[in-house]
């Protein structure tokens, strides 16, 4: 089975901060690593190469210092991987985004399953995935939580929804998205990791992926992000004390009661 | 540099709502979005409309004008019975071309924000995900769509000035209900769609419900949750307790469920579900980010932890500082009598 899987390099958002002045993110000396659901993404594509046969590329688009998550999913046992990098891709929105990954998976050709993460961590939409669906005009699966066999069909998935989850057959070549739970990413190993540094990596442009100049960066990007700014924090709580457990659930109690809460 | 235009904006009017479905329930989210959709089309002064796909579904058009929509498009028949992505948004593309609104809101579910993105990039509109505020500018008529990113960290308000109609996710519970008026009616729009079962590569074989019978995350007003604090899987039973007495829903921290006590789909944060129930009550949680982006916009939050320099006493609203051991079973018992009392 020949896969592709679409990886982006994210900061870790635990420390990226608003300049309270400015208004803009600072993301300076934030360490960067792999969006952790892009990790379950590849796991699941190496476990259906090393059933199935086949080959894992890995593509992501960025600046060029994103080909170390590339290599870290060489490292983890991908055969091959791209890196989309211009200056025309920047500032892209999400319908940019995927009209870029589209055009480079096209340029690869030749594939069954592109797999991606349920969401990028830092941007949060969850649109990447359905868009390069729509780009290309596959199948979509999002939300998927266990692949459960692969047959002549295609793929019997579960996709989680609300309360529940769905199983569902989908026809190859198709998108899916993967959750948190679907596995657990292994580790690179020692060879790997020497492997991946060793390996070529190629960077394209928009040149390379013949991507009409319109549809990238800015000029393709519908959406405008107009302001950003810290969220509200909740002024400071109040600690509810008393004598022991049984006084202090009864003031908060009459406090939920007072205020209508309950 | 300007971006090429697309479309004339001007021929774009109206504000849509997706009513999301399941075994003909309207999602609480969509009727969210009616009374939010109602206040947008109010300040532009332009109709609202309910979009209902499904199977049989012409009854829940009553409820969509009881909360305020004008106009309801229905799109009744087998191929629409439970969602899929390929003929929902055949269909919403074709109606989008044919009536262009200018604004179209989708709950930001799992089949929400699989729709949305799909439908984005095919009428070429940009969309705003996960919006937790949604206002107009007066003067350009444009929606000014406010959402958290970076796991909560920052807020972004995004707008669309050049394409239409402007597509927007938005989180459930954030926009509140209004009172429902049942004498309100409305016009009915049937619109016929040739989409065929044949062409549709994916298939539904079952939809299975989970086992544990509690409400699902998303739709409950009251959540309570528990993390490493509670000790072990033998404990978990305390926090769903509470929860029952609560008529609420059973939550979870990503310790929790990484250590196997409680399944994936209870876990609320950044890689979990993202909560805004009136009341959040954590229960031996330390309040770490992760954690915190997926709850902090809950109206009251309760933190119970027995370290009182934990994290999410910051964040709470009524912090108890002990152990959830004794002190959950307490409130439970309260609550549960008080429920009794009613
Ligand atoms: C504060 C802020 C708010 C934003 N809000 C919006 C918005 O509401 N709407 C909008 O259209 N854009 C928005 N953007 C832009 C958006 O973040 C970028 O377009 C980003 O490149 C992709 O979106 P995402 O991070 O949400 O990815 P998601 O759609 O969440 O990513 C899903 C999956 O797609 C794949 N993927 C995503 N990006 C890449 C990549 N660069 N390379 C390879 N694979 C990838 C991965 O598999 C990933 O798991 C916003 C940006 C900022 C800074
Ligand atoms: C990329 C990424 C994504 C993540 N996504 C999520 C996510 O979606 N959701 C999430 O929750 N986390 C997430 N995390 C993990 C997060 O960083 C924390 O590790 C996690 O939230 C900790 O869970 P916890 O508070 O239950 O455990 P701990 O941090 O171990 O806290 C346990 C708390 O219980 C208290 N306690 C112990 N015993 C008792 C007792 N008897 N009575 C009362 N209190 C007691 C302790 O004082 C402590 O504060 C993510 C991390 C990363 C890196």
């Amino acid at each position: 089975m020949e896969i592709i899987v679409c990886i982006k390099q994210v900061p870790d958002t635990t420390e990226v901060k608003i300049d309270p002045e400015k208004g803009t993110l600072m993301r300076e000396g934030v360490p960067s690593i792999v969006n952790p659901f892009d990790k379950n993404a590849v796991e699941a594509a190496l476990q259906l190469r090393d059933e199935k046969g086949g080959k894992v590329t890995v593509i992501t688009m960025g600046p060029p210092q994103a080909v170390d998550a590339l290599r870290e999913c060489l490292a983890m046992g991908a055969d091959e991987a791209v890196l989309l990098s211009d200056r025309a891709f920047a500032s892209s929105d999400t319908w940019a985004t995927s009209y870029t990954l589209a055009m480079a998976i096209e340029k690869i050709g030749n594939y069954d399953l592109i797999l991606c993460g349920k969401q990028a961590i830092d941007g949060d939409t969850a649109q990447v995935g359905p868009g390069i669906a729509e780009h290309i005009g596959l199948p979509q699966v999002t939300y998927v939580q266990k692949i459960r066999e692969t047959n002549d069909d295609g793929l019997v998935v579960e996709r989680a929804i609300e309360g529940g989850y769905e199983v569902l057959t989908v026809g190859l070549p198709a998108m899916i998205a993967v959750e948190k739970s679907i596995n657990e990413p292994r580790f690179p190993t020692m060879m790997g990791t020497m492997k991946a540094h060793k390996k070529e990596v190629p960077t394209w442009g928009a040149a390379e992926i013949e991507a009409d100049e319109d549809k990238l960066g800015m000029n393709g990007s519908p959406t405008r992000v107009k302001r950003i700014f810290a969220p509200e924090r909740k002024s400071q709580g109040e600690m509810i004390e008393g004598d022991d457990e049984n006084q202090v659930c009864t003031l908060l109690v009459e406090k939920l009661l007072d205020k209508k809460v309950i | 540099t300007e971006v090429k235009v697309d479309v004339d904006i001007k021929d774009y009017r109206g504000v849509w709502v997706f009513i999301e479905q399941r075994d003909k329930h309207i999602a609480g989210v969509a009727l969210e979005l009616v009374s939010e959709g109602r206040k947008l089309a109010d300040e532009l002064g332009v109709e609202l409309a309910g979009v209902v796909l499904g199977e049989d579904v012409e009854d829940l058009a009553k409820d969509v004008f009881a909360y305020g929509a004008d106009k309801v498009y229905l799109v009744d028949g087998p191929v629409f019975k439970d969602y899929r992505t390929d003929p929902y948004t055949d269909v919403i593309v074709d109606m989008i071309n044919e009536y262009k609104p200018e604004i179209v809101l989708f709950g930001a579910t799992n089949n929400g924000r699989d729709f949305a993105a799909r439908i984005a990039v095919r009428v070429h509109a940009g969309l705003t995900a996960d919006c937790t505020e949604l206002s107009i500018d007066p003067e350009t008529r444009e929606l000014w769509q406010t959402r958290p990113a970076f796991g909560g960290n920052i807020m972004a308000t995004i707008i669309c000035p050049q394409h239409r109609p402007q597509m927007a996710t938005v989180r459930p519970k954030v926009m509140k209900k209004a009172e429902p008026d049942y004498n309100k009616t409305g016009e009915i729009v049937r619109v016929q769609s040739d989409v065929k079962e044949e062409d549709i590569s994916t298939k539904i074989q079952e939809i299975v419900e989970h086992a544990v019978k509690t409400l699902n995350l998303a739709e409950a007003d009251i959540i309570v949750s528990g993390g490493r604090g509670i000790g072990g899987p033998e404990n978990y039973h305390l926090i769903e307790e509470l929860a029952n007495a609560l008529n609420g829903a059973a939550g979870a921290s990503r310790a929790a469920v990484d250590a196997g006590w409680v399944p994936h789909y209870r876990q609320v944060g950044q890689t979990g579900k993202t909560v805004a129930p009136k009341i959040y009550v954590a229960c031996g949680i330390s309040g770490a980010i992760q954690h915190l982006a997926g709850m902090q916009t809950s109206d009251v939050i309760i933190a119970i932890n027995k370290d009182p320099e934990a994290p999410i006493f910051k964040v709470a609203t009524y912090g108890i500082v002990g152990d959830l051991h004794k002190v959950v079973p307490i409130l439970t018992k309260k609550f549960q009598e008080l429920k009794e009392a009613n």
